[in-house]
């Protein structure tokens, strides 16, 4: 089964990477982008058996630091 | 006093570290490789150093924090062994659970390597016993993920608590509240951004580190 997993940083946490885009962005000229926020994409192969717990608790112990990011898991 | 230095893969402050702790306390300490599932019997105090370890993969300090070592290190900080974390260590103990909040990209997103003023907020702890409070120090800080975050639910109760150890006189990178280093709730664990072992000797072009490791170290042989 192959799993993609998408980890944000939570909403009000500050994405200086994400600011800096879009600056850059605008200095392209690029006009009517409000914001941009920069995250990770995961993807992995795992066994079809897998249960939701087992890849809830991958996220929560490594793939995300829940201090700051979120996560969100996507089965393909 | 027995010390103890972790050497992650991508460490590179493992050696100042240790040559510090041999210059305050007289005696080298033992140096401890990541993979290591235990930590030698009997240790007073362990240091994690600065560096890279990983090659910062995922996160800054995240796959050290996992790393075998570090379970026996967050045993022994539940023991109150001494542990300070430098920089990456800083990283790996707030990945580690250790210490609350996270490390983030500097505000300004450059690497900022240069000697920065901090402010001694507590001068009550086995770390900066040897500081006066509010006295300003001038310490070398080397970092891209310096950015000090967490809510401010935690920022509250890590003011409340007189955990914050030293705080930025200048805003550096972003860190909330200027926070620069911060103690765990025992006040055995002190994560840091700001390199003391690089202020030890008077070549290092100042000294004002290391008043930090005599405290510890005092502390730790009169105990």
């Amino acid at each position: 089964m192959k799993v993609r997993i998408f980890v944000n940083l939570k909403p009000g946490v500050l994405d200086p990477q994400g600011r800096a885009v879009h600056h850059a962005l605008e200095g392209l000229g690029f006009a009517g982008v409000a914001d941009v926020r920069i995250g990770r994409l995961i993807e992995m192969d795992v066994a079809d058996s897998t249960s939701d717990a087992a890849l809830d608790e991958m996220c929560s112990k490594l793939l995300a630091n829940m201090v700051i990011e979120n996560y969100r898991i996507e089965k393909i | 006093m027995r010390a103890a230095v972790i050497t992650f893969p991508g460490s590179n402050c493992d050696r100042d570290m240790a040559v510090a702790i041999e210059a305050v306390s007289g005696k080298a300490p033992l140096r401890v490789w990541h993979g290591d599932a235990e930590l030698p019997a009997g240790l007073d105090f362990i240091a994690l150093p600065g560096g890279f370890s990983y090659g910062d993969y995922l996160r800054s300090g995240a796959m050290a924090a996992r790393s075998p070592v570090m379970q026996s290190v967050i045993a022994a900080a539940a023991r109150g062994v001494a542990v300070l974390g430098v920089c990456n260590g800083f990283q790996v103990l707030t990945e580690a659970g250790l210490l609350p909040g996270a490390l983030m990209r500097n505000a300004g997103q450059t690497f900022i390597c240069r000697t920065v003023p901090l402010l001694v907020a507590n001068n009550q702890s086995i770390f900066t016993s040897g500081y006066d409070a509010g006295q300003t120090i001038h310490v070398p800080v080397a970092h891209h993920d310096g950015n000090y975050f967490a809510d401010e639910a935690t920022l509250d109760s890590l003011e409340g608590e007189g955990r914050v150890a030293f705080r930025y006189a200048d805003a550096v990178n972003g860190s909330r509240r200027d926070i620069a280093g911060i103690l765990n709730a025992g006040g055995n664990v002190l994560g840091m951004m700001p390199h003391p072992e690089r202020a030890v000797e008077s070549a290092h072009g100042g000294t004002d580190g290391r008043a930090l490791f005599e405290s510890v170290i005092e502390a730790l042989v009169s105990a």
